[in-house]
This record gives structure tokens, C-alpha cells and sequence, in this order.
């Protein structure tokens, strides 16, 4: 009558039960990558890899918060790749071709990100839509109106010494010649107070709730649509700080660029423990997941390995994630 | 007991071509455990929707403490003091146990959920009924017994007047049973109005003070436990007059060859140690109530669902079947209870899946031979007597009747000489049945050899040769006909150890 699934000494000690463990894994094998790649690339051990790494993960992991919500409901949220260079161009045409002020360019690329994921929750919660299908839809949608939007052309944001550049500075602070990686505190900062939203708050655990049994969460009175919808406006705001993200970091993009950077982000959700089935996720796993991401990224080409390894290499991280995925369901079921 | 807190009087519900409740009453009391018994499909359980407002009624009055309500949703009910305890369990199995009692009402301090006064109301909860569970352990981490628990832990704290367990101990080991009848115990003596199905006598003689009993979607009546016997309550749930002739006895030879034997199977939690033969131009009845183990049976059987321990000898010979495919190739052929889901393929027409699972045998190098396809398709709907316009036809167009021929047929083109027909006759109207039957009594005076899994008593005794009775995964009784009646049957289908 008491006894309790199976699990063993180390899985049932309290404080690996906490933090989770797959987590720790992740942390591990991300603290092997490190001294692999540093072993085996002196390159790997400058400064100026470590804010390479960090200039990836910022953008990576907004878009992997936000995305982790859609997850949690169990859906998906495909849009946010292309989304994020759409809602970057249209800002930064705003500010550099149409000559508005800068605060306003950034407003509206925040905005945008609300109003694509608003329509995505619309569609999921009202229109009864499959997540994968409707992201799909509005992924490629994006794509397109940026390019429609700045007239296909390529946008530059403005560079650091002009005098309205002062977005290259917001993750990248430069004191006296050194640069300060600031951006690490933002993201940081938000990680924490959505995971505090996540788990502390009504709207949380209600997304957490709908992704576990929707049904009996919508039989305990809680309006399942509202919460659904919601999980996909946090995804698509933070698509909109991603695209800040990664503007400050990378300056340009390309009309109908982005796709793919979707996969990178869910990856790293997944990595880090959040079920692609739904109930189950956290944010700080989120976090340690994309960031295994970029180091893959930037440290692969470091030890040699060309382009094209690092998406082979990533797909397999990805399957062995997935698998252990499969694994916990099972135990759950 | 005490007064009269719930009646429910001339309740009648129609669905299009079903009668499914018939003028039934219940009335259950503060204080009592009230059972409610019947066969499958008797209407226990469209009652208790009607009750909690999932369905609607056609007639009849609900009065609950003295007034007439009409629920128009769970939730309503539920606001009232009228909480159902289900058997499959509305739980989000990532919480925890606190947050899924008090999901949608959380405690708050401020802006934040309070995790830690939650945690503390459900350990008063679990106090008040005396059970141990561990508030802040992650639900789908308890067994199925103390989820229960915590489901009725969830219904107290709604502050429920009146429980409606529905089948509860079905899943329950019998220390958790124990504890279960002691916490329903403790709840009428708190004059709670509990109303208890559930298929086993021996329990209902425990735990109950009156029982009512339903059958066929008609009130039969209500009696107090202590003063009826098992058996007054058998016969008012089968005391039903069967219209259509049962067969007397068996038309198998005696010394007709065993064509399929299966020795001490055993799958999951539903399939136990079970063991039978089945004889050459046999139709063999497997009865027993639901969640028996039947289609369990079957589907471990068939290589559908993985096995533990067990041998089948087919023909005599000891063989592996480990995947539907090895099924098939010894000549076993699986209708299954859900023909939409399993059983065929709505979108394609007639022909297609006639020849689904033979496919290889209609090849003319890569291609499907259409011409032989249409031949061999057309060739059985004339002896099954498939009404369709044609074998171009799709299979959604026809009727339910028709769409079980073409499985049929199906494993026919096969050649099947085992046939496992899993309620044959579900949603398929009166003179399509008939023909049913017709069809597999010809295919067992044909040789075939059938098992047929039925949960209706009267299908079963115009049916089968013989009898297998489950009960919780147990082969509980085996009948011949010429012996078989509804009391022998539903004795060995409520029997446990």
C-alpha cells in the first residue's frame, strides 16, 4: 500500500529529486563539452569565445523561455524562428529607413511578437487547430511579411558608434575597450521571474495543468482556452525580445532568414527536461538546454569540424533527449 | 439512516434508437451506502450523468434536499455537494497531490499561489479520513489506490453531501479495498448519502445498507441488503425473459480436434493465468462483466498486446505469436470491439479492405492486382450477402452491419480459420444481427472456429457451444451450453477469490 514506484538510492536522494536529473546530466555533460573544447582549441579558451557563446544563448534562450510555455501546454510553437528575424526587420527598418525613434522601433518589435502570438493561441484554443499546424501556418506567414515589409531587402541596425545605436550596447556594455556580457543578467532576470511565474502563480500552474490532463483541468472549472492562448502570447513576446536579442548581437538579417533557429530552441527545451507530451518543464532547464546549444555551436567548428557535422551532431543530442523523454512518459504512464 | 436526501424519480432518457433509462427511481438517505446494480449497459451509469448534468433528462424529477434541481453541468453539481468519484480518475498526473485537490481554487497570498498552505489543507483533509499520503508527492507517482484516495479527499473538501462512487475497488488491491470501505464507513456516519456501483456481490453485502437494481434501462427495484440474498439480487439483474431461442446444446462433435489450446496465459494486470481450447467448428462464448479480461485475453491472444508467460498451440503445435503478423499467419483472424478504430478503414472502399490482410496474394509483380482484387472482393460480398452497391464503394457509406461483413470478409480472403469476433454485434441494429449470427453459425458448420467475446447474456446463450466465464482477469467458470444459464453465468462472473 505504501510502496512507491521504483527508483534507487541516487534518484531518490531529496536534493537530486529538486533539481531534477536530468538536469544534472545536462550540466555534466555541458562541463565535459567545455573542457573537451577547451582542451582541444586554444581559440575555445579566449574571452572573446565566451561572449561569442553568450551572444548566441541570449536570443536562443528568450525564444526557448518563451517557447517552453507552448511546450508545457503540450503544443509547440514553430513560428518563432522566422519570427524572430520578421519582427527584427520590421523594427529595424522602422528605425534605420523610416526614421522613427529608436524606442518606438523596439516597442513595435515587441509588439509584433504579441500580436503573432496572440493569433497562434486564437487559433489553437478557438480554431481547434493542431499547435504543430497552426505555427506552421503563421511560421511561414512571418517569414513572408518581412521580407514584404522591408521590401526584400536586407536591414542593418544601426552600428554601436552611430548615435542612435545605443541597442548594440543593451546585452554588450563596453567598459573601457573590455566588453561586459550584461545581457546575462537580463536573461537571468526574466528566467527567474517566469519561473516564478510559472510555478507560483495561477496562470502557470494552470499551463502546467492543461499540458498534464486537459480534460480534467477543464472539469475543475479552469477556462483552458484563456491559459492556452496565454502560453502562446509569452512565447511570441519573447520571440519580440529574442529578435532585440539578437539584433544587439548580430546587427543584420535577411528578409525570409530564421528558419530553423525554432528547432534550436526546442531542442534546448528538451534537453533540459521539458516533455514535448506536455505537464512537465521548467525554465532553469531551459536555460542549461540552450546553452549546451550554443557551446555545441560555437565549439564545434573549433575542434574542426565543419558546418554541416554540428547539424549531425545536434540531431543526435536531440534523439538521445527525445528518447529520454519517451523514457520518463513511460514511467509516468 | 437518516432523511432523504436525494430522490430521483421516473428519470426517462432517449437516445435516437435507445431507450436508455426507462421511468428508473433512486432514492438514497443521509447516512447510508446506497448500491446500485446491473448488468453492463443496465443504465447505472447514464443515471448518474443524468444525476451531475452531463446528460440531460427527458422526463422524470431530481429532488435534492427537499428541493427539485436541474444540473446543467458536473461543475454545478459538484457546487451543490453532488461529486462523482470515477473510476478513470480526473487527475493532472504532473502535480502534485495538494495542487490537484485544490486545482482551480488555489490558496493565494498576494499574487502567489500559497504551495504551502495548500500543502497543509490537504493534510487535514488526509487527517480527517486517516490516510497517509504525502501532499507534496507528484500525483502519477501514487499507486491507483491512494489516487483514489485522493479523489475522494478532493470531493470532501468540496464539501460534498452525497458521493457517487462508480465502481471503485475495480482497480484496488484488497488492502487498499479495506481501506477504501473503511474511509466510506467513516463518511456515512458522518451522514453523508453514498451511492456505491459495483458488479461484486460480496462487497455489496459488506459495505451497503439497500440496493437498486437496474436492468435493461428499467427500475427493478430496491432492497435492504441484510434481508436479501445474493441470489434475490442476481435474479432481479438477469430476471429478463430471453426472446430469442438460446441454444440447448452444443453442435460440435465430441471428438471434434482442438484448434487452438492456450495454456496458463498471462498480460498485464487483466490477463490471469488463463487457459482454454477451443475445437474445431466451435463457437466459443467468453462472458463475464466489464473489465473482466476479456478483450485482454484476445488482444494477448492475437499478439496485439505483449504477454508475460504462456503457451498457444495451434493445430496442436506449440507456436510463437509475439506480433499481430505471427496471429495472422497462424490463421487466427481479430475483429475488434472497436471496428472503426481497429477494424477497418472508413476512407477506402469495399474491395481494399476485403484484401487488407492479404495483400501479397493480389500482387502482379509490384502492382495490386485490381481485377482479381474486385473478383475475390465481389465473390464474398455475394456470400456474406454485404448489402453495397458495389465493391467500388466506400466503407463509410455503409451500415454498421454491412462495415462488420467486410471484416469479415476480410479475414475470410485470408482464410482465417480461427476467428476471435470481439462483441460482434455492438452498435449494429436488430435484423442486421440476426444475419450476424446466421453468418457464424454457417462459418462454424463450415469448420471455422470461432471466439466470440459478448458482454450481452442473451447473445451469448443463443450463440456459443460453450462458455468461458472471466472475472478480473481469472477464467472463473466454464459452461457447456446444454448446462449454461444467466444465474450459472453471472454466478461465475461476479465470483471472486
Amino acid at each position: 500500500m505504501t510502496e512507491k514506484k521504483k527508483g534507487n538510492a541516487f534518484t531518490d536522494n531529496p536534493l537530486v529529486k529538486a533539481i531534477g536529473l536530468q538536469k544534472i546530466v545536462v550540466v555534466l555533460v555541458l562541463i565535459l563539452l567545455v573542457l573537451v573544447f577547451s582542451v582541444a582549441s586554444s581559440s575555445f579558451r579566449q574571452y572573446s569565445t565566451l561572449l561569442s557563446i553568450l551572444d548566441c544563448t541570449y536570443y536562443l534562450a528568450l525564444l526557448g523561455i518563451g517557447v517552453t510555455f507552448c511546450l508545457i501546454t503540450g503544443g509547440v510553437d514553430l513560428s518563432i524562428g522566422t519570427g524572430m528575424f520578421c519582427y527584427a526587420l520590421i523594427g529595424g527598418y522602422l528605425i534605420t529607413k523610416a526614421g522613427t525613434p529608436v524606442i518606438v522601433g523596439i516597442l513595435v518589435t515587441v509588439l509584433c511578437g504579441l500580436i503573432v502570438g496572440t493569433i497562434n493561441g486564437l487559433i489553437v484554443s478557438k480554431g481547434g487547430h493542431a499547435p504543430f499546424l497552426a505555427t506552421l501556418c503563421t511560421m511561414m506567414i512571418v517569414r513572408g511579411m518581412g521580407a514584404i515589409v522591408t521590401n526584400n531587402s536586407s536591414i542593418t541596425w544601426p552600428s554601436a558608434k552611430a548615435p542612435n545605436g545605443w541597442t548594440r550596447l543593451l546585452f554588450k556594455l563596453d567598459v573601457g575597450g573590455t566588453k561586459v556580457p550584461i545581457g546575462l543578467l537580463w536573461v537571468l532576470i526574466l528566467a527567474v521571474v517566469m519561473s516564478i511565474f510559472l510555478n507560483k502563480t495561477r496562470p502557470g500552474r494552470y499551463i502546467i495543468a492543461i499540458g498534464s490532463n486537459k480534460e480534467a483541468t477543464r472539469l475543475s472549472g479552469v477556462n483552458v482556452g484563456k491559459y492556452q492562448t496565454l502560453a502562446y502570447m509569452i512565447s511570441g513576446v519573447f520571440t519580440g525580445l529574442a529578435a532585440l536579442a539578437y539584433s544587439s548581437a548580430f546587427q543584420s538579417m535577411i528578409p525570409g532568414g530564421g528558419g530553423g533557429i525554432e528547432l534550436n530552441a526546442i531542442g534546448g527545451a528538451i534537453i533540459g527536461g521539458t516533455s514535448m507530451s506536455g505537464g512537465m518543464g521548467t525554465i532553469s532547464g531551459t536555460i542549461i538546454g540552450v546553452f549546451l546549444m550554443s557551446v555545441l555551436q560555437l565549439g564545434l567548428p573549433m575542434i574542426g569540424l565543419q558546418a554541416n557535422w554540428q547539424q549531425v551532431i545536434i540531431g543526435l543530442v536531440l534523439i538521445i533527449a527525445v528518447y529520454i523523454d519517451v523514457l520518463k512518459n513511460k514511467r509516468l504512464a | 439512516m437518516g432523511d432523504v436526501i436525494l430522490t430521483m424519480k421516473g428519470i426517462d432518457k432517449s437516445f435516437p434508437g435507445v431507450h436508455a433509462l426507462d421511468h428508473v427511481n433512486l432514492e438514497v438517505r443521509k447516512g447510508e451506502v446506497h448500491a446500485l446494480m446491473g448488468e453492463n449497459g443496465a443504465g447505472k451509469s447514464t443515471l448518474m450523468k443524468v444525476l451531475t448534468g452531463i446528460y440531460s433528462k427527458d422526463s422524470g424529477t431530481i429532488t435534492y434536499e427537499g428541493k427539485e434541481v436541474e444540473f446543467s453541468n458536473p461543475r454545478e453539481a459538484q457546487d451543490a455537494g453532488i461529486v462523482i468519484v470515477h473510476q478513470e480518475l480526473n487527475m493532472m498526473g504532473h502535480l502534485t497531490v495538494a495542487q490537484n485537490i485544490f486545482i482551480g481554487r488555489e490558496f493565494m497570498k498576494g499574487k502567489l499561489i500559497d504551495d504551502k498552505r495548500m500543502n497543509e489543507e490537504a493534510k487535514k483533509l488526509f487527517d480527517q479520513l486517516g490516510i497517509d499520503i504525502d501532499p507534496k508527492e507528484t500525483m502519477s507517482r501514487l499507486t491507483v489506490g491512494k489516487q483514489q484516495m485522493c479523489e475522494i479527499a478532493k470531493a470532501i473538501s468540496h464539501e460534498a453531501k452525497v458521493i457517487v462512487f462508480d465502481e471503485p475497488s475495480a482497480a484496488l488491491t484488497e488492502a487498499e479495498i479495506e481501506e477504501l470501505f473503511k474511509i466510506i464507513r467513516d463518511l456515512r456516519s458522518k451522514q453523508m448519502g453514498i451511492v456505491y456501483i459495483s458488479h461484486r456481490m460480496d462487497e455489496i453485502k459488506v459495505i451497503t445498507d439497500r440496493v437498486t437494481v437496474m436492468r435493461d434501462g428499467g427500475y427493478v427495484g430496491t432492497l435492504i441488503t441484510k434481508d436479501s440474498t445474493k441470489d434475490d439480487i442476481i435474479n432481479m439483474m438477469v430476471g429478463r425473459v430471453i426472446y430469442e431461442d438460446p441454444k440447448t446444446e452444443s453442435a460440435v462433435p465430441k471428438d471434434a480436434p482442438v484448434v487452438l489450446k492456450v495454456d496458463h496465459l498471462n498480460a498485464g494486470k487483466m490477463v490471469k493465468d488463463v487457459s482454454f481450447e477451443l475445437r474445431k467448428g466451435e463457437i466459443l462464448g467468453f462472458s463475464g462483466l466489464m473489465g473482466a479480461g476479456r478483450t485482454e485475453t484476445a488482444r494477448a491472444l492475437f499478439g496485439a498486446d505483449p504477454k508475460e508467460s504462456g503457451d498457444i498451440y495451434v493445430n496442436g503445435e506449440k507456436v510463437e505469436i509475439k506480433t499481430p503478423q505471427d496471429a495472422v499467419k497462424c490463421g487466427i483472424g481479430y475483429l475488434s470491439e472497436d471496428r472503426k478504430r481497429y477494424g477497418i478503414v472508413v476512407a477506402k472502399t469495399v474491395a481494399e479492405n476485403s484484401t487488407m490482410a492479404s495483400l501479397e496474394n493480389f500482387m502482379k509483380g509490384m502492382f495490386i492486382d485490381k481485377k482479381k482484387e474486385n473478383e475475390v472482393a465481389q465473390q464474398y460480398v455475394d456470400t456474406l450477402k454485404t448489402k453495397t452497391p458495389g465493391v467500388d464503394q466506400l466503407v463509410v457509406n455503409l451500415s454498421g452491419g454491412n462495415q462488420q461483413k467486410v471484416v469479415i470478409a476480410k479475414w475470410l480472403v485470408r482464410n482465417c480459420d480461427i476467428l476471435i469476433f470481439d462483441e460482434p454485434t455492438r452498435g449494429i441494429d436488430v435484423g442486421a444481427k440476426s444475419e450476424i449470427y446466421q453468418l457464424m453459425n454457417e462459418l462454424a458448420a463450415q469448420g471455422k472456429s470461432i471466439i466470440m467475446i459478448s458482454s450481452e447474456m442473451t447473445e451469448i446463450l443463443r450463440m456459443s457451444d460453450r462458455i468461458v466465464v472471466m472475472c478480473e482477469g481469472k477464467k472463473t467458470g466454464e459452461l457447456d451450453i446444454s448446462e449454461a444459464t444467466q444465474e450459472r453465468i453471472m454466478h461465475a462472473a461476479t465470483l471472486r477469490d
